[in-house]
């Protein structure tokens, strides 16, 4: 009996324990405020970011997709989707990557890992005509704002390699750069065991030169760096034109377990690179050709780069409207460095340096910085504001802290949901940010929307900062992966909305339906097709098994939204042709029988009736 | 019956005062605008069209709002119901109205200067029976284009004449048809003409 007592005692006083322990747990975290999972004022976020329909956004935001390798292009404030251009996968909603032309620009690659859209620019401004943006594969590709249409993709660019840290412009367009972040042995071919790392492993800066005019580009040269990973980058403005600042990480030159073996040293670099000195020591005829491209090597031309150091592994840097400091954030640190250009450049003069890499000099970092600024844990990006402030994403906090220049003193936090990596603001890294709004670009999104299953949406935060307290607005969720993204006031662009019939001098344009119809030379066929509402023209064509067929469309429409497509069922072909536009597209008539063509983008009435026949003859 | 036809031929013959005179070479003046600006302007407003199509149609040729585009645009959207392009080279009266205009011109300066009674008395007649002539003819075309539509047109309508003046509603169009600057300013001269007609006729019958 007393021994039961003392069974029911132990039992009673373990429900009396574990009910203690229960009701300590708490079940939301003490230390954060509540507000953790960022909330918003709901009333007045509503009204800020209402359009109603029919009225337009103040502004357009060209957001990366990342390895979808596309542009995404929102409105703001209503952070509405309202295009997306193909830029480096094939799309078949425009036909991307189906017509020859777009297809020969993809060069056979149908992903790219797009990273940072860099607006064109004059005087440190966004000026509205191109888009520039890399991916990985050490490509650049220039999308054109007139008409919102990628026209141009450079690359793979020789000895660049893990082409991330781009497609930055120099403030007046002269140039796009990139530089690598996975060091290879150069040229590209070449193969060197990974313990040679250290000595034979190199990483490239690449300065991509800019058609003022037409905004073609082209490669200019290239300077051999040592093998850091070059990770982001900001072109100088005002005092500090004609230079190029990039962040690196693993100056370890560490290979193999990078998470350990790259994050030993307190501080990294960031690179400053004298571009106007590398432009002219090029056309003297300095260095080396490389890969087929003029490649300048620091050591035997000093002067053109310098190494900053910079705490810990830093990712970001951006250099502040006026052009007077360098912003790095070292990703691994609590605090953001602040730069200052014009004790750099004495510490230059003085050759005030504390060692060097490979023979290019280290700034000594007391010479060199104004301010630690305790932003809060993971800073990785800075943005700013028309009024001095400066506006910089935390990642490990989950945050972004505004401060403000000049006192280096933090005034507010916006928490963030979650995992903010870069941040856009309104025009926020030119010589002349507009405030307003400004955009997280968030990793994850953990349940802030409908359950879509384990593949989940990133999230892009509108945040209002026109005021003294930064204002959560509105969760959108982007199509992955939002890496940076620009924001644009939208009386800049002026796109057109048809081609002008008197622009097309495409060599196969047709303009009358009388002028369609089949050609043939030998076993080349060429078909000039009219599309108009609602008919195809020609209705029929004839080819034999074998034939190299050639269509080519002409949407000779020239009203607004009356776009054409031309689907070919079975042979992987999908064009849409805009109004007064014309693509062609070849194929090999490899199978026999009959295959129905017809308009894919709905047009008109009688839509469902533009359609015709593909007939291949086979070979008897 | 002989005096009156004497009071009659002496009424035509009778020298024009200034005034009159003035009021003729005024009606030249305000025959030229028909020359710059359109005498018709339709509007048609749908839906999928919120800026409106709009056919200006001038003394001499047709013009479509947009830089051109609304006039492809109507005929696009009219070949659905079969109906006929809108095409210059089927309207005659590109030719004759101008010409016509012309003539008047040369006429009027006539009257002006020659300056007898049965010269005004002319141009008013021969005016007004172009003014009627003209709105007959714009009336027929229109009439002629709504019911002259293709028997394999995709969309079957009745046949009908679109608006003369004013609104009408044709599917899913508002239709909005009225006189431009020209008509008006060709309106002007009936009545400048019809002044100068008054006033001759006033100065006749005051004994000099």
């Amino acid at each position: 009996m007393r021994r039961a007592g003392s069974v029911f005692g132990s039992v009673v006083a373990l429900v009396a324990l574990g009910l203690l322990a229960a009701y300590c747990a708490p079940s939301a975290p003490k230390g954060i405020k509540k507000a953790a999972g960022a909330v918003s004022d709901m009333a007045v976020a509503a009204q800020k970011t209402y359009i109603a329909p029919g009225d337009l956004d103040e502004y357009y935001l060209f957001s990366s997709g990342g390895h979808s390798g596309q542009i995404y292009v929102y409105g703001v404030p209503s952070m509405r989707h309202l295009s997306t251009i193909p830029v480096f996968t094939p799309y078949p909603a425009t036909g991307y990557g189906f017509d020859d032309d777009t297809r020969a620009m993809l060069g056979g690659l149908t992903w790219g890992d797009v990273h940072h859209p860099a607006l064109s620019e004059t005087k440190g401004d966004y000026d509205g005509r191109w888009l520039f943006v890399n991916e990985m594969n050490g490509r650049v590709a220039r999308v054109d704002l007139r008409d919102f249409k990628t026209k141009q993709i450079l690359g793979p660019i020789p000895n660049v390699s893990g082409n991330h840290a781009s497609a930055f412009v120099t403030s007046n367009s002269e140039y796009s750069m990139m530089a690598s972040r996975f060091s290879i042995p150069i040229p590209k071919g070449t193969v060197a065991p990974v313990d040679k790392y250290a000595s034979d492993y190199k990483g490239v800066v690449a300065a991509v030169k800019i058609d003022p005019k037409s905004g073609e580009m082209a490669l200019g040269w290239e300077i051999v760096m040592p093998p850091f990973d070059y990770d982001l980058g900001d072109a100088g403005k005002g005092p500090s034109e004609g230079w190029m600042f990039w962040t690196s990480y693993n100056t370890e030159r560490a290979t193999g377990k990078l998470e350990v073996t790259s994050t030993q040293r307190d501080r990294d670099y960031i690179a400053a690179i004298d571009w106007r000195a590398a432009e002219k020591a090029a056309a003297e005829g300095k260095g080396d050709v490389i890969g087929g491209v003029k490649v300048l090597d620091p050591k035997k031309v000093p002067g053109l780069v310098y190494f900053m150091p910079c705490g810990k592994s830093p990712h970001g840097v951006d250099v502040t409207p006026d052009g007077k400091w360098i912003v790095g954030s070292g990703k691994l640190q609590g605090v953001t460095t602040v730069f200052n250009f014009e004790k750099m450049q004495t510490a230059i003069r003085n050759k005030d340096f504390s060692g060097d890499e490979d023979g290019i000099p280290v700034l000594k970092y007391e010479s060199i910085k104004d301010a630690e600024v305790p932003v809060g844990l993971g800073p990785l990006h800075t943005q700013f504001g028309p009024d001095g402030y400066a506006y910089t994403s935390l990642f490990v906090d989950s945050a972004i802290a505004k401060w403000k220049l000049g006192t280096w003193e933090v005034v507010d936090k916006v928490p963030m949901s979650y995992s903010i990596g870069h941040l856009s603001a309104a025009e926020g890294d030119t010589a002349h940010p507009q405030g307003k709004y400004l955009v997280g670009l968030n990793k994850l999104s953990h349940g802030r929307h409908l359950s879509v299953g384990p593949s989940q949406p990133e999230s892009s935060q509108l945040v209002d900062i026109s005021e003294e307290k930064m204002k959560l607005l509105y969760d959108a969720f982007t199509e992955p992966e939002p890496h940076y993204a620009q924001m644009i006031k939208a009386d800049k662009l002026h796109p057109i909305e048809v081609y002008p019939k008197e622009e097309n001098k495409h060599p196969l344009a047709i303009w009358d339906v009388k002028d369609a119809g089949v050609t043939r030379q030998g076993n080349k066929v060429i078909a000039k097709v009219v599309e108009v509402r609602s008919t195809i023209t020609p209705t029929l064509i004839e080819v034999n098994e074998g034939d190299e067929v050639t269509v080519a469309i002409t949407n000779i429409e020239q009203t607004t939204d009356e776009l054409h497509g031309f689907g070919l069922l079975d042979y992987n072909v999908n064009v849409v042709v805009d109004p007064g536009e014309t693509k062609t597209f070849t194929f090999k008539a490899t199978r026999g029988g009959v295959f129905p063509y017809y308009c894919t983008n709905f047009c008109s009435a009688l839509h469902q009736e533009m359609q015709g026949y593909l007939i291949v003859r086979k070979k008897s | 019956m002989r005096r009156l036809l004497e009071r009659s031929t002496r009424f035509l013959e009778a020298p024009l005062d200034v005034g009159p005179r003035v009021l003729v070479l005024a009606a030249l003046l305000l025959l030229l605008p028909a020359y710059v600006f359109p005498l018709y302007d339709m509007t048609m407003f749908a839906p999928q069209y919120p800026d409106g199509l709009r056919l200006h149609i001038y003394s001499y040729r047709l013009d479509g709002g947009h830089d051109g585009q609304d006039l492809k645009e109507i005929n696009l959207l009219n070949h659905y119901i079969g109906m006929k392009d809108l095409d210059a080279a089927e309207f005659t009266e590109f030719k004759w109205i101008p010409f016509a205009v012309g003539a008047f011109g040369l006429l009027f300066l006539r009257t002006a200067v020659l300056g007898k009674m049965a010269h005004l008395v002319d141009v008013v007649v021969l005016y007004v029976y172009f003014g009627l002539f003209s709105l007959w003819s714009f009336a027929y075309k229109m009439y002629w284009y709504g019911h002259h539509l293709s028997p394999t047109a995709a969309v079957k309508v009745d046949p009908f004449t679109p608006p003369l003046f004013g609104y009408k509603k044709l599917a899913n169009f508002e239709v909005y048809s009225y006189p431009a600057v020209g008509s008006y300013a060709l309106a002007a001269v009936a009545l400048v003409l019809a002044a100068a007609l008054y006033a001759a006729w006033r100065q006749s019958r005051t004994p000099a």
